[in-house]
């Protein structure tokens, strides 16, 4: 099982989320620069500021090359997962639907939350079920979902929302507490909370392990990909 | 030739940082303000004005969010 995890200059949480991934498999860092996701099962879309968040969070990150071969290999039913800055990146380059705005309070967020999973179903929760509590941080100053009323209802409908803040833990302004979504295909999952930070106990949780054994999971149910540009 | 792209939250569209802005105004003394929205402005210079708006869409602006109003040499358009 083999784990790819991009790093845009000004990314920081690429380390962490090798570390995790190294965890459940083998691990590798993709440069921004990168066409080349040859060999990769599981692409990781990592947190922190990429291309300094200019203009928007994700918007310049979009067009990287790397961004391109992600592109591909969601659409051959790879898994990917956009974490925090990288939910942003995928919601900017249309892979996911709606878009982050800036927290209601306006203040950067950091601590731990409790979310509940409502769909068992997606490449990175089939390890979990319905109804599941998993205890992992966030950080964040736009983290805020936001999609119009009716699309929102079409995400539901689908079982798009796959993550949503406790009740009582939403630290952001989010509309119906959502906290992660998940493509049509259900290979594709991008949230604001930080699965990678919390896979150790000596940390605090390690729920967010689920997310990547779920994946591990996902991949060795499919043929490995050959994704050269 | 010269350009100016103003980039604003959509309406209906919580904007929080309108809103500490406007809520700064009555300690300064400033009283009656209201409906106060923070966008952007970016400033260009491009050769092919045709290709603005799509570079709205794509690139300045996230259409889903934000609304955009494309002025070129002074003139209003788009």
């Amino acid at each position: 099982m083999r784990f790819g995890v991009l790093q845009f200059p000004g990314s920081c949480d690429d380390r962490d989320a090798l570390e995790a991934c190294s965890r459940i498999g083998e691990a590798r860092l993709v440069w921004h620069e990168d066409r080349d996701l040859e060999g990769i099962d599981v692409v990781v879309v990592p947190g922190g500021f990429s291309y300094g968040d200019y203009l928007r969070a994700g918007a310049i990150a979009r067009f990287a090359p790397a961004m391109e071969a992600v592109a591909r290999h969601a659409e051959a039913g790879g898994a990917v997962l956009g974490i925090c800055n990288g939910f942003q990146v995928l919601c900017e380059s249309g892979l996911l639907p709606g878009a982050l705005l800036t927290n209601e309070s306006l203040l950067f967020v950091c601590r731990q939350v409790d979310l509940v999973v409502e769909n068992a179903d997606t490449a990175f929760t089939r390890e979990c079920r319905a109804g599941d509590r998993l205890s992992i941080p966030v950080k964040h100053q736009s983290g805020r979902y936001f999609a119009p009323d009716s699309e929102l209802d079409a995400l539901e409908e689908r079982g798009g929302v796959v993550l949503r803040y406790a009740p009582g833990h939403n630290p952001n302004g989010s509309v119906r507490d959502i906290a992660g979504v998940v493509n049509e295909r259900g290979n594709v999952v991008g949230l604001m909370p930080h699965p990678e930070h919390a896979v150790d106990t000596l940390t605090g949780s390690e729920d967010g392990l689920r997310l990547f054994e779920s994946a591990a999971a996902f991949a060795a149910g499919r043929e490995p990909t050959a994704l050269s540009a | 030739m010269k350009a100016k792209v103003l980039i604003r939250p959509k309406d209906g569209i919580l904007d929080p940082q309108g809103k500490a802005v406007e809520r700064a105004l009555p300690a300064l003394g400033f009283e009656g303000v209201s409906h106060v929205r923070v966008g952007r402005l970016v400033e260009l210079e491009t050769d092919d004005p045709d290709a603005l708006a799509d570079l709205c869409e794509k690139l300045l602006a996230n259409p889903l969010i934000e609304d955009y109003e494309i002025e070129l040499n002074g003139g209003a358009r788009g």
